[in-house]
């Protein structure tokens, strides 16, 4: 009941607002939806705490300690974007960026991306994963596009051509996946692509297929989580979209990608007996960590710096994925559960900055603080806490990452620490005189939505700070699963 | 069922035309033409699915068959046509760097991908399993004919028959995969394609024409 609930809210909520998303009420309707969404994720949470791992709809949709904990996370994220795009969307609209068409247009994609999300995470066909991530990837072009102007179209063109070509190559991954799990779980009923059976017989998956299938599904999936050198798509896209579309793209979709190719390691791995799966995993992740450290170099634009921020966290949690093992693992789902409140934070009050001063260049922005201390801290606090600074959650995240890499692989935690130095020097300079210094912000017609800010910013640090039980015993369980426990 | 009856060779001829459809493709400069081989691609899939269905007698490889020839031989192509109409990108032509050099590459680009098909085809039990490797260079063409053009439109006909090979491919290696992933992958191709009509009016409203020389100002070094 609460699994229903959970699906059929966005999907329902995305009809609704389609139709009705340019009315007075339609931006609290969308928080509406989202906050029941939320809590169905919270029953569900606590359904699967209790009873253990479920599934429903004859197989097709399972419940894991694994996903349910993403499933959370997402329905969190978008119910605080959802409260922060109330004010932001408004402000848009009085300076006259998006009209009555463009406003049901959001609201109603939006959720249907919140949708599509949930889907792909909670189903256990690896087809309809597939069929998910695709339409999230749909339902999110036009709102890249939202503004209509040049440099919008060029982004929303490349994110839909470079990850219609990646995801392509998924299919093409799954296909040869269904190609070898066909001939020990045979082509009749519907078992052949279900991620638990699948799991059952790993080991006696064809090898030579299988490797095939990892490397187009990790190219495929691996684009939309931003790997280098598939990353190309992602600043642009994040920069160039409204900042609550930002703050979901960076925070939710780049994890669910990640969920993808995790859940396809799981099996290929299995199968192969080898540490190829992983080795991959490690270099795509340490070339985008490093890649993306030195791109943060050349950013003047405020959300592109955070949208490379994001390439080099994903190439952190792909590591430290690949490194595999459960403390690993447990570091890297800790990691993407901090860098997803962080970084929304960011982009909220990102977004609120930008609004005040008129313009995403860094260096048209200063001294928010004189003006607007609450968007000067929430930007600065959450620039310290996505630098990895204690004693925010991320450090503990990332401290976990390097020592475990210390042990496992020393020849990388060089490299990862060079990487994290010039990340670290690079946004801190860029942060620092924008927050500080003379002013040039104005004032907003509706006042900001800062609460979502500082209630992610909190967890963060209170993850930094301490990590309650119950959350801790399902990082491990997570995390065990992961390893092939 | 022999494996050198009629019906096979019907089905390969399907394949060889199939492959040498996406080769008129990439030499081709004008974007009508590439949307009517695009078309007749469908055609070409929707009757191998067909055969197969009928050799095999897989009561959904008919239903997939039936979707193939109504989405991607009617639907689709009409669907292009009908925006290049009014788009007014009727007379639209590529001017492309090298035919034969192109050509060439697609050779190669063909006998790798004949290697890369190799271990599965080896492993199938299919009878088509021959054509896994005809399906493998399709999608790698269609790739190919993505990278060397300019216009938006001829890309997303690039895009198309990429899909077209992959169906191909997961016909001939699995006879198609379950029915409810085929009818969502269709679902996100139609979906693509009504969000693609949207997005090519919004370019053309900014820059009067789907030229991709104009979406090219994001780059780093500004």
């Amino acid at each position: 009941m609460d699994f229903l609930l959970l699906l059929a809210t966005p999907v329902a909520g995305a009809v609704l607002l389609g139709i009705f998303g340019a009315r007075k009420w339609a931006p609290e309707a969308n928080v509406a939806i989202s906050l029941v969404t939320f809590l169905a994720s919270c029953a569900l949470t606590a359904r699967v705490a209790s009873e253990g791992s479920l599934t429903a709809a004859e197989e097709q949709f399972f419940i894991d300690p694994f996903n349910v904990f993403l499933v959370t996370l997402t329905a969190l994220v978008s119910f605080t974007t959802s409260l922060f795009s109330r004010p932001y969307m408004r402000i848009e609209r009085d300076h006259g960026r998006v009209g009555p068409a463009q406003l049901r247009l959001f609201h109603g994609m939006y959720q249907l991306f919140i949708a599509a999300m949930l889907i792909a995470l909670t189903t256990n066909n690896m087809g309809l994963m597939w069929v998910a991530m695709e339409a999230a990837t749909l339902s999110t072009v036009l709102l890249v596009t939202l503004y209509r102007t040049a440099a919008s179209l060029e982004a929303g063109w490349k994110y839909f051509i470079l990850c219609g070509v990646g995801i392509a190559q998924a299919l093409f991954g799954t296909i040869l996946l269904y190609f070898a799990s066909e001939k020990v779980l045979g082509a009749e009923g519907m078992s052949a692509l279900l991620w638990t059976h699948l799991n059952g017989v790993k080991g006696q998956l064809e090898p030579t297929v299988l490797i095939l299938a990892f490397v187009f599904l990790l190219v495929g999936y691996g684009t939309k989580v931003g790997l280098a050198p598939l990353h190309n798509w992602l600043p642009d896209a994040h920069a160039e979209g409204p900042t609550p579309i930002s703050a979901v793209l960076s925070g939710l979709l780049l994890n669910v990608a990640i969920y993808a190719v995790v859940r396809c390691k799981v099996l290929v791995e299995g199968a192969l007996h080898s540490a190829l799966p992983s080795q991959m995993l490690m270099g795509f992740g340490l070339v985008s960590v490093v890649l993306a450290a030195f791109f943060l170099w050349r950013q003047r634009d405020i959300k592109r710096l955070f949208a490379y921020s994001s390439i080099e966290h994903m190439g952190i949690i792909t590591f430290a994925f690949g490194m595999g093992g459960p403390v690993a693992n447990f570091a890297a789902l800790l990691h993407m559960t901090v860098h997803s409140l962080t970084k929304s934070a960011i982009f909220f009050a990102v977004g609120h900055a930008a609004q005040k001063a008129g313009t995403q260049i860094m260096d048209d922005i200063r001294g928010l603080i004189t003006l607007s201390p609450t968007v000067g801290w929430g930007l600065m606090l959450g620039t310290i806490a996505i630098l990895g600074l204690p004693p925010f959650g991320v450090f503990a995240s990332e401290f976990l990452i390097l020592t475990t890499a210390m042990r496992e692989q020393p020849w990388a935690t060089p490299i990862l620490l060079l990487a994290l130095g010039v990340a670290f020097a690079a946004i801190f300079r860029r942060v620092q005189p924008m927050v500080f210094g003379e002013t040039s912000a104005k004032q907003l017609p509706h006042p900001p939505a800062l609460v979502p800010v500082f209630v992610h910013l909190a967890m963060v640090l209170m993850l930094g700070l301490f990590i309650p039980p119950y959350l801790a015993e399902w990082f491990r369980r997570a995390a065990s699963l992961i390893a092939g426990g | 069922m022999n494996e050198t009856g009629f019906d096979l060779q019907l089905l390969n001829t399907f394949a060889a035309l199939l492959l040498l459809s996406s080769f008129a493709m990439l030499s081709q400069r004008r974007v009508v033409t590439m949307v009517n081989l695009l078309a007749l691609q469908g055609v070409l899939l929707g009757l191998a699915t067909l055969l197969l269905a009928w050799r095999t007698g897989k009561g959904h490889l008919y239903v997939s068959g039936a979707i193939t020839l109504t989405l991607k031989a009617a639907f689709l192509p009409w669907l292009l046509h009908r925006l290049i109409r009014r788009l007014g990108v009727y007379w639209d032509s590529e001017p492309l760097l090298n035919i034969a050099g192109t050509m060439l590459v697609g050779v190669l680009i063909v006998i790798f991908a004949f290697g890369l098909a190799q271990p599965i085809s080896a492993l199938a039990t299919t009878t088509t399993r021959s054509a896994i490797g005809i399906a493998v260079a399709v999608v790698l063409l269609a790739f190919l004919t993505m990278i060397t053009r300019r216009k938006a439109m001829s890309q997303v006909v690039g895009f198309l028959s990429m899909e077209n090979g992959l169906f191909f491919g997961a016909m001939s290696a699995t006879y198609g995969m379950p029915m409810i992933i085929e009818l969502g992958v269709a679902l996100d191709i139609l979906v693509a394609m009504l969000v693609l009509g949207v997005f090519f009016f919004q370019i053309r409203e900014q820059f009067d024409s789907l030229d991709l020389h104009h979406l090219e100002s994001l780059k780093e070094e500004k």
